[in-house]
C-alpha cells in the first residue's frame, strides 16, 4: 500500500506494508541517519521529528503517517552543523553513532524551552543513549549550542 | 608541537552529526538477502532433526543453512593474531547447541518477513542435555560442554576441553606460601565480577557482495578487518586473495567488534549464491549472541610487615568463557599481568587459575581485558588490609606502588598467550596522579566520611596500569603519499571505531609533515587498499599504528628532500624544509611545496613519491592512572549517588587532548555501569533476563553528575611524539574506588560486583544482625 507524507519538506508517496515501521520505512528510501539500536525503543538513535516532536521511529508503524510531516537530520542541516561545531570545539564526537538522533532532539528542545536548565536538559535527552562519551563533553556543547544567538 | 597536543577537532564530525553514509549497513545493496538464525532454546542440546521442507518451499526462501551444510573446519571467531592463543573450538554451525542464543541454522530470504515466517515454520528436535550453568562447578564435571574431537589449540595454552577447560595459566615469583607466613598482616578475600555488556549503540553489522572481478566484498562493523579476511578465508575455504574486508564507520565496539560475529554466515550465502547478503544483529542478539565480560572469581591474599610494606600478592582466579573460548587465556592473564606489577616491591606473587566452559553466553574481548576484574579484587584488597593494619590506604599505596623507572619481573614472564617482554617503567607518575586527584576530590577534608541526618558522603580511590599494544606482536603499518598541489594521502590498516583513531593518526602525520590536519587525507581499513594492521586492540592505535604513520611520514619527507635536492642540483643537507617551502641554504632559491609536488607530478623527471612503513613495539609502556570516586549514599534506601569522579592520568603525551578527555570520560562512565548499574540476570535454566536495554541498564546522562579528568606532563620517549594509550586505562578504577567508598561510608565490603543498593542493604542487615 502507499502513504503520502512529507519528509524534510518534500512531498512523498512510499510503498509500504502494513505492519511495517517508520524506521524501516526511511531506512529504505534513503534517509540513512535514521538508525536502528535496540529492539524496544529504549536507545534513541531511530529518533526523527513527527510533526515537530521528537519520536522513536522503530516504533511508530509507518501507516499511522499519512498526511504527517517527518524531519530527519537532512532536514535540519543547518541547526546540524553549529551543534557539529561546538561538538568538535568540545571533544564531544566518538562514534557518532547517535548524533543525528541527538541534533533532531536538541534542536528539538531549543524550539520548546530554549532556557532549558541542567536538569531540563538531562530530563529532556535522557531517551538518547550515549555509550562513548560519559556525557559531560555532549552536555557542554548542547548547552552552548541553546546558547547560540538564533 | 604545531598540531599534536593541540585542540584539533574531530576531522569527521561534520558529516557524521550531518547523517552521510557512514556506518556498515549504509552500504548494503537493496536487493540483500537477509541472513536470519534460528537460536537455541536449550541452554546445551543436540540437534537430532531438522524439518525445514516447509520453510524451503516458501516464495522468497533462498536457503536453509544447517550444521550439514559446512565442512567441520573448527576455528576461533577471537580475532586475534595468528596463531591465535583461543582454542579453535567453534564452527560455523555445529550439530550440538552450547547455549541459550547459539547458532542452531540460517534461513535466507529476500526480506526480514519471509525469514521469519520460515524460522516459524521450521521444527527442530532437540535431544536436551544437563547444561553447567555454574563455572565454579564446571571444572572436571561429567557434563562435557565441547566433547568434538576436531577442536584443537594452535599452541600450548592449557586447552582441556575433557575437563571443561578451556585454558590455564600459572605463575610464581619467590614462594607465596613461606612470604605469607612470615607477614604480620595477611587477609584473604573473595571478589565475584560480572559478564558485563559492551552495548555499542550499532549492533553488529555485516553485509556482502561479489563484485565485478567476481570477489567477494565483505562491509563488516568490525574491530579487526584484517583478521575477518584471514578467519572468513581459514573458515569458508575461499582464498584469502578473493575476499576485501572494509571497514567503514563504527558505531561503538569496546572490544564487542574484535571478533567475527556474523560474518561467517554471510560470507557463505553471498559466496555460495553470487548474491548480496546481510545480516544486522537485533538488540537481543547482540546480549544472548555475541559475547560479554568473562565473569571470574579471584581469591586474593595479601601480607604485608608491621612497617607497612607489602610483601606478597597471591591471585588465584577462575575465569567463565561460557560456550566457547574467545579470549580465554588473554583476557585472564591481563588479570595479572596487567594489574599485580601496580606493587613491584613484593618478594613473592603467584597468579594462577583456569578459564573454564559453562553452557552460558561466551565472554570475550571488552575494554579493560581482565585488568578491570583484577583491579576490583587487588584494590579492594588493599584498602581490606589497611584497614585491617590501621594505616593510611593511600599512604600504604604511595609507600608500595610502582615508581617511574622501577620495573617489575612480571613483565618478563606474562605476556598476552606467551611469555611477556622484560621493561623498565620510563614514564611512570602515578605518584604526581595520586596526589594531585587527593587535591581535586579534597580527600583529606572528606575521608573517610561525612555524616547529615539522612545521608552519609564518603570517598574511595583506586589505582591502575594498562598496556600500549602487544609487544613483538601487534603490527601496524602506513602509508603516505604526496599528490600534486601538496596535500598528502594517508592510509592506515589502524580501525577507527569512534575513539578517533582517524584523528588522532592524521595528527601524527601533519605534525611530522609540519603541515596542517585539513592536508592530511585518511583512508582506514580496507583490506585491498590500505596496509595492514592488526586492528583496534589492546590499547595499540595510538602508539603502535601512530609509531607506525609517524616513521612513513619522516621517511616521505626524507624522500622529497632528496628530490629537492635533485631539482635544485645541491646537497640534501643544503636543502630546508618547512612544510610549506622547499630554501637552499645561503642562497635565496626556494620551491613551494605545491609547485614542488606539481612538478614532480607532470612536468620533469615525474615520480609518484609514496612510503610505507611499519612498526611493531618491542614493549608495552603502561598509560597509569589513579581514580577518587565522592558517593552520597542515603542512610535509609542506601541509594547511591555519584557526586564525582577525578581521573589523573599519565598516558604520556595527549595527541589529542579533548579525544583523550574523551575517552576517558567515557571509560569512567562505563566502569562505573560495572560498578553500580549493570547486572547481568539469568533465569535458572540459563536464560538471559537482562538481554535487552530495558532490563541491562547502562548509565543514563542523568547518572552522571561530575567528571573530573586530568593529565600530568609525561613524556614517554617510545611512543609517538610522548604518547603512550588511553583507551582502556580509565574503565579500571570504578569499581574498586567504588567498593572502597561504600566501605569509607558504611563500614561494610561488598565484594561481587555490580555493587547495588540491594546488596548494601543485604550487608548491612547481615552486620546490623552480627
Amino acid at each position: 500500500m502507499k502513504i503520502n507524507l512529507k519528509v524534510n519538506g518534500i512531498d512523498k508517496t512510499f510503498l509500504i506494508q502494513k505492519n511495517e515501521y517508520l524506521l524501516d520505512v526511511l531506512r529504505r528510501n534513503d534517509y540513512p541517519s535514521v538508525r536502528r539500536g535496540c529492539d524496544n525503543t529504549s536507545c534513541g538513535v531511530c529518533t526523527v521529528l513527527l510533526d515537530g516532536k521528537p519520536v522513536p521511529s522503530c516504533s511508530v508503524l509507518a501507516i499511522r503517517c499519512e498526511n504527517k510531516i517527518i524531519t530527519t537530520v537532512e532536514g535540519i542541516e543547518k541547526e546540524a552543523e553549529k551543534l557539529a561545531k561546538h561538538f568538535g570545539e568540545l571533544g564531544a564526537d566518538q562514534c557518532g553513532f547517535c548524533n543525528p538522533s541527538m541534533a533532531l532532539t536538541v534542536y528539538s528542545l531549543k524550539l520548546e524551552n530554549k532556557e532549558a536548565n541542567e536538569e531540563e536538559i538531562k530530563n529532556y535527552l535522557v531517551g538518547n543513549l550515549c555509550r562513548c562519551t560519559g556525557y559531560v563533553a555532549q552536555h557542554e556543547a548542547i548547552k552552548r549550542y541553546l546558547g547560540d544567538e538564533s | 608541537m604545531k598540531v599534536v597536543n593541540t585542540l584539533v577537532k574531530s576531522i569527521d564530525g561534520l558529516g557524521i552529526m550531518k547523517g552521510r553514509k557512514a556506518y556498515t549497513d549504509d552500504f548494503a545493496e537493496k536487493d540483500s538477502l537477509i541472513v536470519k538464525v534460528l537460536r537455541s532454546p536449550h541452554p546445551f542440546a543436540k540437534i537430532v532433526k531438522i524439518d525445514d521442507l516447509e520453510a524451503k518451499k516458501l516464495m522468497g526462501i533462498e536457503m536453509v543453512l544447517t550444521h550439514k551444510d559446512f565442512k567441520r573446519i573448527p576455528f576461533t571467531r577471537a580475532g586475534q593474531g595468528y596463531p591465535e592463543p583461543s582454542p579453535h573450538d567453534k564452527f560455523v554451525l555445529d550439530e550440538y547447541v552450547r547455549y541459550i542464543g547459539d547458532e542452531v541454522l540460517a534461513v535466507v530470504g529476500v526480506s526480514d518477513e519471509v525469514c521469519q515466517k520460515a524460522l516459524d515454520l521450521i521444527k527442530v528436535e532437540y535431544e536436551v542435555l544437563n547444561p553447567i550453568l555454574d563455572f565454579e562447578i564446571a571444572k572436571d564435571n561429567e557434563i562435557i560442554i565441547h566433547p568434538e574431537p576436531e577442536i584443537h589449540e594452535m599452541f600450548d595454552i592449557g586447552f582441556k576441553p575433557k575437563r571443561n577447560i578451556a585454558a590455564s595459566y600459572g605463575m610464581e615469583i619467590g614462594d607465596v606460601k613461606k612470604t605469607l607466613e612470615s607477614c604480620d598482616y595477611v587477609i584473604k578475600e573473595t571478589f565475584y565480577t560480572q559478564a558485563q555488556a559492551h552495548v555499542m549503540l550499532e549492533p553488529h553489522t555485516v553485509n556482502a557482495r561479489m563484485d565485478y572481478m567476481n570477489r567477494i566484498v565483505i562491509f563488516s562493523a568490525t574491530q579487526t578487518p584484517f583478521h575477518v579476511r584471514r578467519i572468513i578465508s581459514q573458515g569458508l575455504e575461499i582464498p584469502m586473495s578473493k575476499i576485501r574486508v572494509i571497514k567503514p564507520r563504527v558505531g561503538g565496539g569496546f572490544g564487542g567488534k574484535q571478533a567475527i560475529h556474523g560474518e561467517m554466515l554471510v560470507a557463505y550465502v553471498t559466496y555460495k549464491t553470487g548474491k548480496p547478503a546481510k545480516m544486522i544483529y537485533t538488540r537481543k542478539e547482540v546480549f544472548e549472541s555475541t559475547y560479554s565480560r568473562h565473569p571470574m572469581r579471584i581469591d586474593i591474599s595479601l601480607g604485608a610487615d608491621k612497617d607497612g610494606n607489602l610483601k606478597v600478592i597471591d591471585c588465584l582466579g577462575l575465569s567463565d568463557t561460557g560456550a566457547y573460548g574467545e579470549h580465554a587465556l588473554t583476557v585472564f592473564m591481563v588479570t595479572g599481568s596487567k594489574v599485580l606489577p601496580l606493587y613491584n616491591k613484593v618478594d613473592s606473587v603467584r597468579f594462577a587459575g583456569d578459564i573454564v566452559y559453562t553452557n552460558h553466553t561466551p565472554a570475550g574481548a571488552f575494554r579493560g581485558y581482565g585488568a578491570i576484574q583484577g583491579n576490583f579484587a587487588l584494590e579492594s584488597a588493599i584498602d581490606i588490609l589497611c584497614k585491617k593494619m590501621k594505616i593510611d590506604p593511600i599512604a600504604f599505596r604511595q609507600k608500595n606502588m610502582m615508581k617511574e623507572k622501577e620495573t617489575s619481573p612480571i613483565f618478563a614472564i606474562m605476556g598476552e598467550g606467551t611469555a611477556g617482554t622484560a621493561m623498565n617503567m620510563e614514564t611512570c607518575k602515578l605518584e604526581e596522579c595520586v596526589e594531585r586527584g587527593m587535591e581535586l576530590i579534597d580527600w583529606k577534608n572528606k575521608y573517610p566520611r561525612i555524616e547529615t541526618e539522612d545521608k552519609i558522603r564518603s570517598v574511595g580511590m583506586a589505582i591502575a596500569m594498562q598496556g600500549s599494544g602487544i609487544p613483538y606482536i601487534d603490527m601496524g603499518s602506513a602509508t603516505i603519499k604526496l599528490n600534486d598541489d601538496g596535500f598528502y594521502n594517508l592510509m592506515v590498516g589502524a580501525t577507527e571505531i569512534g575513539q578517533g583513531s582517524d584523528t588522532v593518526l592524521t595528527q601524527i602525520a601533519a605534525e611530522e609533515l609540519m603541515t596542517d590536519v585539513e592536508k592530511v587525507i585518511i583512508y582506514s581499513s580496507d583490506t585491498d587498499l590500505t596496509p595492514f594492521d592488526v586492528g583496534a586492540y589492546a590499547s595499540s592505535t595510538t602508539y603502535v599504528s601512530g609509531n607506525a604513520v609517524k616513521r612513513a611520514a619522516k621517511e616521505l619527507k626524507e624522500q622529497m628532500l632528496i628530490e629537492a635536492a635533485r631539482i635544485f642540483a645541491v646537497k640534501v643537507e643544503d636543502i630546508d624544509f618547512n612544510g610549506e617551502t622547499f630554501k637552499v641554504d645561503n642562497t635565496d632559491k626556494e620551491m613551494s611545496l605545491i609547485d614542488f609536488s606539481n612538478q614532480i607530478t607532470y612536468s620533469h623527471e615525474q615520480k609518484q613519491l609514496q612510503v610505507t612503513s611499519s612498526y611493531v613495539g618491542h614493549k608495552s609502556p603502561p598509560p597509569f592512572m589513579a581514580g577518587f570516586i565522592e558517593i552520597e549514599i542515603d542512610k535509609e534506601t542506601f541509594e547511591i549517588d555519584i557526586l564525582n569522579y577525578v581521573s589523573v592520568v599519565d598516558c604520556g603525551t595527549t595527541i589529542n587532548p579533548m579525544l583523550a578527555k574523551g575517552q576517558v570520560d567515557g571509560a569512567i562512565i562505563q566502569g562505573l555501569g560495572m560498578a553500580h548499574f549493570e547486572d547481568v540476570i539469568y533465569t535458572k535454566n540459563g536464560k538471559l533476563i537482562s538481554g535487552d536495554m530495558l532490563n541491562y541498564k547502562i548509565p543514563t546522562r542523568l547518572d552522571v553528575k561530575k567528571l573530573t579528568t586530568v593529565f600530568v606532563d609525561s613524556y614517554e620517549e617510545s611512543g609517538p611524539f610522548g604518547a603512550k594509550s588511553v583507551g582502556e586505562i580509565g574503565i579500571d578504577t570504578p569499581p574498586a574506588a567504588l567498593a572502597n567508598a561504600v566501605d569509607n561510608a558504611l563500614g561494610i565490603r561488598i565484594k561481587d560486583l555490580p555493587i547495588t543498593s540491594e546488596k548494601i542493604f543485604k550487608e548491612m542487615r547481615r552486620k546490623n544482625n552480627e
